[in-house]
């Protein structure tokens, strides 16, 4: 997969409630309106502005919090390519999994990225290309793999049970 | 080399051997979901299949939004209840009985060695009663209805020791803060915790919970204590499943080990927006407060009502504050009612609240306003956590909470005495 948009920069802990608000976690289900309500207590700009390929990047223990969902559902509506963070919070990496999400883990290219540059992400090679160079992340564990590729775990679990 | 109890537990479930790193497939004993088995269960059918892999191994508990705020709510709740008698699930609570994580074990759901998985993030907080427990999303859930199973990765484990005796008046809560203030927020990302030692031997059923259930705040997968004899009595009137206590061997391979001594332990505070952002009561005494949150599956139970009762009783809450107290669970509210409690409490000018997560997520039942700062004894202060961004919220324990709804402003209790 191929992935290349702008950068959103954020920092460490960014947690499952600014990312998607819990008082939304019932009533909000249609994707067109959890993307635009994306990062709403973090960044009011972000859901008004963001572009089909855009990558958000942050620090440590990203997404941590909830196990809602729809706090890594709502990026992939919102049209977000890929999430870089030096670490990510247990379930939400799950999240990102089951949703065919990538979310990639490298702390040296969060530590190059800049807000707004643009970037390019290969995830078969395994590289993000941006302003400061190349930079590597470690690929999903051979067990796991097979979840993303078929883009997610429903329709991996569909492939499973031959009802596709 | 000895294995830990994940190890143990997890390596039953597959009947081989694992080690920390491995992914492993295994069929949960139990999966927790609440409210969000509405939207469980239209992945579960948008998957293609009809009927629940395993009825039995499901508990569906109402408690995030009860009785529903609004027609979305209530919408979502009748789902839920077509869900359950359409697919025979034994195991429902509806909006009567208390929050999830409290009425799992009141209900005899959770044993020593039990394999438990929960569509919310506080599922860790089983792990007080020896079993292995973590949260999961509401797609695993869904595929979990459908073939009865999930990936686990098998976590490392480190070990948290507490030793000593607390002062008069401090308790676990302040412990944990003061653990989550440590350790920090991604302490213990994707591992196991273990937390023993002489203190947490001693301590109470409902005090050892606070640790499990705020495990996850410091990022850990699953939280875990030995059964001490207080706990085994109490699940013994509850539990049917026969079970086994599974404990860590002592040449076991920790990855890392704390101490932490609570001898001298202060009131501590976490103050907004992160529950790591610790620092003793003292530091922010003073500070004006509009609302406290007695509440949530942290610290709502007999014991809290106990200590906040004895602060209240024959006292008037500050006119200024709203004090709202939510019990923990019907069991809970019908004992502190018992002894008399919910009188003192509604005489002090508290609200009194339905069993139940009341605002805790931001649903409902006292969202506070702009600027306002919430006092809560709940485990997440995280922006907009209590449905408004534009607000604060500071965790403390029930003792902090009780003696600072007297004077409108953040006590120390030591010097209220
Ligand atoms: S009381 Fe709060 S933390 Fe506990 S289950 Fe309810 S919403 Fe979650």
């Amino acid at each position: 997969m191929k992935i290349k948009g702008k950068v959103w920069k954020y920092g460490n802990d960014i947690n499952t409630d600014v990312l998607f608000p819990g008082k939304y976690t019932y009533t909000v289900t249609d994707s067109k309106e959890m993307a635009k309500i994306a990062l709403e207590d973090l960044d009011p700009e972000f859901a008004k502005n963001v572009q089909k390929g855009d990558v958000i990047v942050g620090g440590t223990n990203f997404g941590c919090g909830s196990s809602r969902e729809q706090a890594a559902s709502c990026l992939l509506y919102a049209g977000v390519g890929a999430v870089i963070a030096k670490t990510f919070a247990r379930i939400f990496f799950r999240n990102c999994i089951n949703f065919g999400l990538p979310a990639l883990t490298s702390a040296e290219a969060v530590d190059a990225l800049k807000h707004g540059e643009s970037i390019e992400i290969d995830t078969e090679k395994g590289e993000i290309r941006c302003k400061a160079g190349v930079f590597s992340f470690p690929p999903l564990p051979k067990e796991i793999v097979g979840i993303f590729d078929a883009g997610g775990l429903i329709p991996y679990t569909k492939k499973q049970l031959g009802l596709e | 080399m000895g294995k830990t109890f994940t190890e143990k537990i997890l390596g039953r479930k597959v009947g081989k051997d694992v080690v920390p790193g491995e992914i492993i497939e295994v069929e949960p004993d139990v999966a927790m979901s609440h409210d969000n088995t509405a939207a469980i269960s239209k992945i579960f059918y948008n998957i293609g299949v009809e009927k629940v892999y395993n009825p039995e191994m499901h508990v569906i508990i109402l408690d995030h939004c009860t009785p529903a705020a609004n027609e979305k709510f209530a919408r979502n709740h009748k789902v839920i209840r077509e869900f359950v008698k359409k697919q025979g699930i034994p195991n429902f609570y509806d909006i009567e009985v208390g929050i999830c994580h409290q009425v799992m074990h009141e209900k005899g759901h959770v044993w020593p060695g039990a394999l438990i998985v929960g569509s919310d993030s506080h599922t860790t907080s089983y792990g007080a009663f020896g079993a292995f427990s973590a949260g999961i999303g509401r797609s695993e859930m869904a595929v979990i209805m459908a073939r009865g199973k999930i990936w686990l990765r098998v976590p490392e484990t480190i070990q948290i020791w507490v030793e000593g005796e607390f002062p008069e008046g401090i308790s676990s809560k302040d412990l944990m803060l003061k653990i989550a203030g440590e350790i920090g927020a991604d302490g213990a990302l994707y591992k196991a915790i273990e937390f023993c030692g002489p203190t947490i031997d001693r301590m109470s059923v409902a005090s050892r919970f606070v640790l499990t259930n705020m495990a996850v705040e410091i990022g850990a997968k699953a939280g875990y204590m030995i059964p001490n004899a207080e706990t085994l009595e109490y699940l013994q009137e509850r539990v049917k499943t026969p079970f086994d206590v599974v404990q860590s061997d002592s040449d076991a391979d920790f990855e890392a080990e704390y101490k932490f001594d609570v001898s001298d332990l202060e009131p501590m505070i976490a103050k907004p927006h992160t529950v790591d952002n610790v620092v003793p009561v003292s530091v922010v005494k003073g500070t004006k407060i509009d609302q406290v949150f007695f509440g949530s599956c942290t610290n709502a139970r007999v014991e809290d009502f106990e200590v906040v009762t004895n602060i209240l009783r024959g006292k008037r809450v500050y006119p200024e504050v709203r004090m709202l107290v939510f019990p923990a669970s019907a069991e809970v509210y019908l004992e502190v009612l018992k002894r008399g409690w919910i009188t003192d409490l509604a005489e002090a000018g508290c609200v009194i609240m339905n069993p139940g997560c009341g605002p805790c997520m931001g649903n409902h039942e006292g969202v506070p306003a702009d600027g306002e700062v919430t006092l809560a004894t709940s485990n997440r202060n995280f922006k907009g956590r209590l449905g408004n961004k534009e607000s604060f919220v500071y965790l403390v324990s029930p003792m902090t909470a009780a003696v600072s709804a007297l004077t409108g402003k953040i006590e120390d209790f030591r010097e209220t005495r």
